[in-house]
């Protein structure tokens, strides 16, 4: 499906890291796996350091805490935002709504509209459609699009399918109307065929967590992880990337009419590093315009990626210029979708920790 | 240039890739594995393997590896 949206931007964008960092190095023992190995895959996947939340904390604790930040800093005023869109994979309940449960620790005001999207590894390309899709309401002026996760919580410690790349985070991104009239072309499929290649089997009201959906299995590889835990299928994820997103920037760009070297930069999401850069060779795009590099700094946080890759690579040079910016987001469902926009000058771009 | 065997019995020294048709299925590879060895050929013979060929049949035994080195040589 191909969207086209004009007189949209980010003006701002803030990432939310938890302080605490772990390291790929420290956890190797609870795999069941020889340290070389471990190491050797360390360096090719790009597993380093990365940031999880400690004890209970919950989706909207990171938000609240990066909306918190903004007011505090003058860079959003509490009733600025008209609607707000949170976008997880690990709510706070299974009802009501995280985006309600911010809404109300945040004292913000009731005219407004508050809206959760179940979405990951798309999920900030999801969430940013969306927001320009209410912005064609004249009473929304200002959208909140906050991608939180806490996926850890739910994933094995003694899986190295997932474990080493997972990382927690939020961002929160603002969207509203621009007077730039440039096309921003973008395009979105799914395949729920798909479905089971990412998920956490247990948990919803399919197969309710119960103390056998707790227990640890083998899954023939030396990982261990329960029902109630994410599981990747590693080999098909990576197979859906490579076959699909390439087609998907290709069609997005020739639709705009656009070169690939026309592109300052490929935002893409950030599984690891080995898949960034067979994406990479396979489009023939330089390394040094597609990041690869937040896995190994923070972690894999799904649909928090893409903002981070930003606040890390692009932070100063965004408050100041406009680039022409390709992004790409690809994960659970299947979802892939892209977008061709002018990036830039933001009103801000931060990257904070919390707490 | 390494052989293939001796990059696999780098990646896992425990076993003998010539005996086996099958790496996976005789459980001497995992798909992590293929991603290291994958790497390691890249490296060894200076070339990027697509995302497109990253896929088990390719990787089953070390005539299907030395098939699709084969491939891009002549590219």
């Amino acid at each position: 499906m191909n969207l086209l949206f004009s007189r949209r931007k980010i003006s701002g964008l803030l990432a939310v890291l938890p302080a605490h960092e772990r390291s790929f190095v420290e956890e190797m023992a609870n795999f069941n796996f020889p340290p070389a190995r471990s190491l050797k895959l360390k360096s090719v996947m790009g597993y380093d350091k990365h940031r999880l939340v400690d004890g209970p904390v919950c989706a909207s604790d990171l938000a609240c805490f990066g909306m918190e930040h903004l007011f505090a800093s003058g860079k959003l005023s509490r009733d600025d935002c008209d609607a707000l869109i949170v976008v997880t994979q690990s709510p706070d309940y299974l009802m009501p709504p995280t985006s309600s449960v911010i809404q109300g620790r945040l004292g913000l005001k009731h005219d407004m509209f508050c809206l959760d999207i179940n979405q990951g590894c798309a999920g900030f390309l999801i969430g940013l459609f969306q927001a320009f899709f209410l912005l064609e309401q004249a009473a929304v002026r200002k959208v909140a699009l906050i991608n939180v996760d806490v996926i850890s919580r739910r994933t094995s410690p003694r899986d190295r399918n997932s474990y080493p790349l997972i990382g927690d985070g939020a961002s929160i991104t603002i969207a509203e109307r621009s007077a730039d009239e440039r096309p921003i072309h973008a395009n979105l499929k799914m395949d729920g065929t798909r479905r089971e290649a990412l998920m956490i089997p247990a948990g919803g009201l399919r197969l309710p967590s119960r103390p056998e959906t707790a227990v640890l299995e083998d899954d023939g590889e030396n990982n261990f992880r329960s029902k109630d835990q994410l599981r990747m299928d590693g080999t098909a994820v990576f197979n859906f990337v490579q076959v699909e997103v390439p087609p998907m920037i290709r069609g997005l760009l020739e639709t705009a009419q656009t070169q690939m070297e026309d592109v300052d930069y490929f935002l893409f999401h950030q599984p690891n590093r080995f898949m960034l850069e067979k994406l990479a060779d396979q489009m023939k795009i330089p390394y040094e315009k597609m990041p690869s590099n937040v896995v190994e700094h923070y972690g894999n946080s799904s649909g928090v990626t893409i903002p981070i890759a930003i606040a890390h690579n692009l932070r100063q040079k965004l408050l100041t210029a406009s680039i022409r910016a390709c992004l790409a987001g690809f994960g659970v469902g299947l979802t892939w979708a892209s977008m061709l926009l002018p990036l830039g000058p933001l009103d801000f771009c931060d990257l904070i920790q919390f707490p | 240039m390494p052989e293939i065997a001796e990059i696999l019995k780098e990646i896992r020294p425990e076993f003998d890739f010539t005996q086996s048709q099958d790496f996976l299925a005789d459980g001497m590879l995992d798909s992590f594995d293929l991603v290291t060895l994958v790497s390691d050929l890249d490296k060894a013979y200076a070339i990027s393997i697509s995302g497109l060929d990253i896929i088990p049949e390719n990787f089953q035994n070390i005539a299907a590896i030395q098939t699709l080195l084969e491939k891009y040589r002549q590219t």
